[in-house]
């Protein structure tokens, strides 16, 4: 017996290959219907897909590729961020020269803090165009409603988690943007001081002193801001992450228009009825599909498409960032020093558009308008709730008009009202002694959202339609951002005051 | 599907029974409530890591009349005329920049373009109030000590 036990221990061993690889991917090669579903539902990490997708989702004008991207952006930054804490020293005294040895001394340094930096870029455009489509495509529609409000809170935290790094080099650029944004978290204050409260009930005080730990930026603060950066908010992120992407496939998939599902022509009831069936795990394992064999199936196992489409994105995005890091270097400027503010001290391209309405009112411009904002934007599904031409980008003809008009009308309204107020200044030019509380209210930015509001308000009684009013309000939203960022990228410069261009800054600054 | 999300729910009385686990749901999210709330006073200091408010300038005579110094370290202009010594604040009441002073004495800010004019008032941009006068005392090694965490009414000096 023995003689044959250690023929049996040959044999296997000599198998070993072929079994220690059985054991591993259970399955044969990804050839047929069924093992291409085994493929994904037997992997750990392929098995957050559904093993079928449909063929709509498959079109590249479906979702551009965005929502992947945005994550591909997520896991080069969590992948970079770890390698930069390596070197990283979240002190006062050594933080800046951490960040130095990184740019100029650590093999490979410069490029990863390269593209650590354009990527949290990237991941914010990436984040905001994802939104767009899926707002002009109305997929936050029925059964979506919260995954939206899910990929909002995404957006904050992931802006949190910008404005959180940009404090870490400690640099001038960081020391100064950082100031504006705890200030502007404190600025409750102007409207407590405004009523003369405040030395009873301070907010804004309270939520400075949690941020910074003292009320200056120091120690304290770079160490909570070190801390948010690197485990509160990327936790946080994976964690809504995880939900946002798990309800996709809980929703019944990407939207997609009725079109898409072309009903039988004999149908029977059964099969009309359900047209958005999603498979069970145990039709797919029997290798028997009972019932659904009467539906129209308009889904292919996502084994190989759908991974083949994730990493070519994937590989495009890393392409693309690592040509951005060899040729654009991440700011750092001289070492921080609070005696002296940068002029002009801007904040990162996002926070522009904010900083602008900021140098309007504190407190409008910094809390209460992109508070409004964010909250208007998380209520969209629930006050347009009409489920016609779900999954149609702009819904339709009508949409694609209804945007191009908003666009339009925000493009005149903005330019008009910056204007005005570089020609023209605001309340406090004309009437001196004016209280604050009346410039906290009336300012360029409560103008800007006035006039959002009013023109979602003429087109909800012109079209007779929430959709329409939506697409108009939220076309104002971008364009409002989009040239609010553009001219406080290009056209403030030292003071804050208004230049045509670069070329016409002062030369010799205060 | 319409019980779930809250209309006809609240129509029939509470059983018994259900009012027990409702308790026990509450009790639940009470105490895991309570919890958070006490471990989320950590973050919020006691004690400051800040250093006195008061600080000494120097003396009298260093300051003399007509003269204007900024002390960059301590973030204050020290003003000297006839009417006396006054510390005016450079932090900007608005965001809390640096305000620079220009040649003509007003003041501007390079963050959000805030103007103040010579005495500290503001005339426009965001700032939603003038610069702050600070306390300025002589202690009693003969120098004079300004209070950063003191504010006093604009255009008050100390006569030495």
């Amino acid at each position: 017996m023995a003689y044959s036990a250690s023929r049996q221990f040959i044999r296997n061993l000599k198998a070993l290959p072929a079994t220690f690889f059985d054991s591993f991917i259970r399955h044969g090669k990804p050839t047929s219907d069924r093992a291409q579903t085994q493929t994904v539902v037997q992997n750990f990490f392929l098995h957050i897909h559904s093993s079928r997708i449909h063929k709509h989702s498959l079109k590249s004008l479906t979702t551009m590729g965005l929502g992947v991207m945005t994550l591909a952006m997520f896991i080069i930054l969590c992948f970079t961020g770890t390698l930069l804490m390596v070197y990283y020293k979240p002190s006062v005294a050594s933080a800046y020269d951490s960040i130095k040895d990184i740019q100029y001394v650590v093999p490979t340094g410069r490029i990863m803090r390269n593209v650590h930096r354009w990527a949290a870029h990237g991941m914010v455009i990436l984040l905001m165009l994802h939104m767009a489509r899926v707002f002009y495509t109305g997929a936050y529609k029925r059964s979506r409603e919260f995954n939206w409000v899910l990929g909002m809170m995404l957006f904050v935290v992931t802006l949190g988690l910008s404005f959180t790094g940009y404090l870490l080099p400690w640099d001038q650029l960081a020391y100064w943007a950082v100031t504006i944004g705890s200030a502007i978290a404190a600025s409750p204050t102007e409207l407590t001081d405004a009523v003369s409260v405040t030395q009873y009930f301070d907010p804004g005080g309270q939520i400075k002193e949690v941020m910074l730990g003292a009320h200056f930026i120091g120690e304290e603060a770079l160490i909570r801001f070190y801390l948010l950066h690197i485990v509160v908010l990327p936790i946080l992120l994976c964690a809504i992450l995880g939900v946002h992407m798990w309800r996709i496939r809980k929703d019944g998939g990407l939207a997609r228009p009725a079109s898409a599902d072309p009903l039988p022509v004999q149908a029977d009831i059964t099969a009309a009825a359900s047209p958005t069936k999603t498979f069970g795990l145990m039709a797919v394992i029997a290798d028997r599909t009972p019932a659904t064999d009467q539906e129209i199936d308009n889904t292919v196992p996502s084994w190989p498409r759908v991974f083949r489409i994730e990493a070519i994105l994937l590989m495009l995005v890393l392409i693309v960032l690592v040509l951005l890091s060899l040729a654009f270097d991440a700011p750092l400027k001289e070492m921080a020093n609070p005696e002296v503010p940068e002029n002009p001290a801007k904040a990162p391209w996002y926070f522009l558009g904010l900083q602008e309405l900021v140098s309007y009112s504190a407190f409008m411009g910094g809390m209460v308008i992109p508070g409004i904002v964010v909250v208007g934007l998380c209520l969209i599904p629930y006050l347009d709730r009409e489920e016609e031409d779900i999954g149609v980008w702009f819904s339709g003809r009508r949409g694609r008009w209804v945007a191009l008009i908003s666009a339009v009308y925000s493009i005149v309204i903005s330019v008009s009202i910056l204007a005005f107020t570089v020609q023209f200044g605001w309340l406090r030019n004309w009437f001196p002694e004016i209280p604050q509380f009346i410039i906290i209210v009336i300012n360029p930015g409560t103008v800007f959202v006035l006039a959002c509001a009013l023109w979602s308000i003429i087109l909800l009684r012109v079209t007779n339609s929430t959709r329409m009013a939506a697409i108009g309000l939220f076309t104002c939203f971008l364009v409002c951002f989009v040239i609010l960022t553009y001219f406080a990228m290009v056209h403030r410069g030292p003071n804050w005051d208004f230049f045509w261009s670069h070329a016409d800054w002062p030369t010799v600054q205060h | 599907m319409n019980g779930a999300l809250g209309g006809p729910r609240f129509e029939k009385p509470i059983q018994r029974r259900n009012f027990l686990g409702m308790l026990a749901a509450w009790s639940f999210f009470g105490t895991i409530g309570a919890a958070l709330l006490g471990a989320l006073r950590l973050p919020m200091p006691a004690v400051f890591p800040e250093s006195d408010s008061r600080f000494p300038i120097g003396k009298p005579e260093d300051f003399p009349d007509g003269s204007v110094i900024h002390i960059p370290r301590r973030r204050v202009w020290v003003f000297s005329d006839t009417g006396g010594i006054a510390a005016v604040s450079t932090v900007c009441p608005h965001l809390g920049c640096l305000v620079g002073r220009e040649d003509n004495g007003n003041y501007t800010c390079p963050c959000h373009g805030s103007r103040f004019d010579a005495t500290g008032k503001n005339v426009s941009g965001p700032a939603p109030r003038g610069l702050v006068w600070l306390d300025v005392s002589l202690g009693p090694d003969g120098r004079l000590i300004v209070d950063s965490g003191k504010e006093v009414d604009r255009g008050t000096r100390i006569l030495v």
